[in-house]
């Protein structure tokens, strides 16, 4: 079986309040070496057996673009491995 | 006049909209069910306020998948008028039926107060009843307003009078201090090209009576209802 491991995250230059605020707590907590903080959201997509690993690829393709991200704002990224049930 | 009001599992402005068309305007309105795939003859199609499908992972991104969304995005593609009000307005954006995006509030909080806007283009069958630069006093609730877009979309926004309304203060200065949510060029709400699709955060149909506290939202719905 295929399991797709989608990270979705802004695209570069949109601000993201919630990566900003996490961000000032950190260096509010004494973190002064933080330079950046990105957020981002994960997501575990794993197919069915009888799914190839072109397949489940050209998938997991048109669900990150299509619902997982919003192309307008965001992009991701993801990383296909075998894994058993 | 016949006017629809799209009812999916989360919205919570159905009712509120349903009541203005039918008991303050006074024209003929029925609620449209997410699940219908044939819809009668509109000439009016609210997407309504609430949290559809709990706006789990975006607002609106579930949603814009319901199975009566391909027959409302062909009635607007027809050129259906179509009015998306804050979850509705997050719709339409998913459905790439507006352009831009609304993402969560800068200083990260629900908003729920009266703000005021600016009428920016007030010669669209959704705002005749209005003067350009009008200054309206209406309810947000929110917490992805704070809309977005590239400088491109921007610019065409502008350039072609695509933004509808603006935050504003009092005396109807588009200002920082007055935006509510971030929001670029302090938008509240847009057209589409063809200007037969408005999207806006704001609530005129809780500003629609006396009553409630003002009455200055009603002109969005006298002016769609004036013009069939």
């Amino acid at each position: 079986m295929w399991k797709a491991k989608v990270i979705v995250t802004y695209k570069p230059g949109i601000l993201d309040p919630e990566a900003k605020t996490i961000q000032h707590a950190l260096q509010t907590l004494g973190y002064s070496t933080v330079e950046q903080l990105q957020a981002g959201r994960y997501f575990e997509v794993t197919f069915g057996a009888a799914v190839k690993k072109a397949a489940a690829q050209k998938q997991i393709q048109e669900i990150g673009t299509r619902i997982l991200s919003n192309p307008v704002i965001q992009q991701f990224d993801y990383t296909l491995e075998e894994c058993t049930g | 006049m016949r006017c629809g009001v799209v009812v999916f599992p989360g919205s919570n402005c159905d009712h509120d909209a349903y009541h203005v068309l039918k008991h303050v305007v006074g024209t003929p309105v029925e609620y449209i069910w997410h699940k219908a795939t044939s819809l009668h003859r509109f000439d009016l199609i609210i997407l309504p306020g609430g949290f559809s499908y709990g706006d789990y992972l975006r607002a609106g991104a579930v949603a814009r998948f319901a199975p009566v969304m391909p027959e409302i995005i062909r009635y607007a593609e027809r050129g259906g008028r179509l009015l998306g009000i804050c979850n509705g307005f997050q719709i339409l954006l998913e459905a790439g039926l507006l352009p831009g995006a609304l993402i969560a509030n800068h200083h990260l909080r629900f908003r729920c107060q009266d703000i005021y806007l600016r009428v920016a283009n007030s010669r669209t069958p959704f705002t005749r009843a209005y003067q350009n630069g009008q200054v309206l006093k209406m309810p947000i609730a929110h917490y992805s307003g704070n809309y977005y877009a590239d400088a491109e979309t921007l610019r065409r926004l502008q350039e072609e009078n695509l933004i509808a309304f603006q935050y504003c203060d009092r005396q109807g200065e588009v200002s920082a201090s007055a935006n509510p949510n971030g929001s670029q060029l302090n938008i509240a709400g847009i057209f589409n090209a063809q200007k037969n699709i408005l999207g806006m955060m704001p609530h005129p149909e809780r500003a629609a009576e006396k009553i409630l506290g003002s009455e200055d939202g009603l002109g969005i719905f006298k002016s769609l209802v004036g013009y069939a």
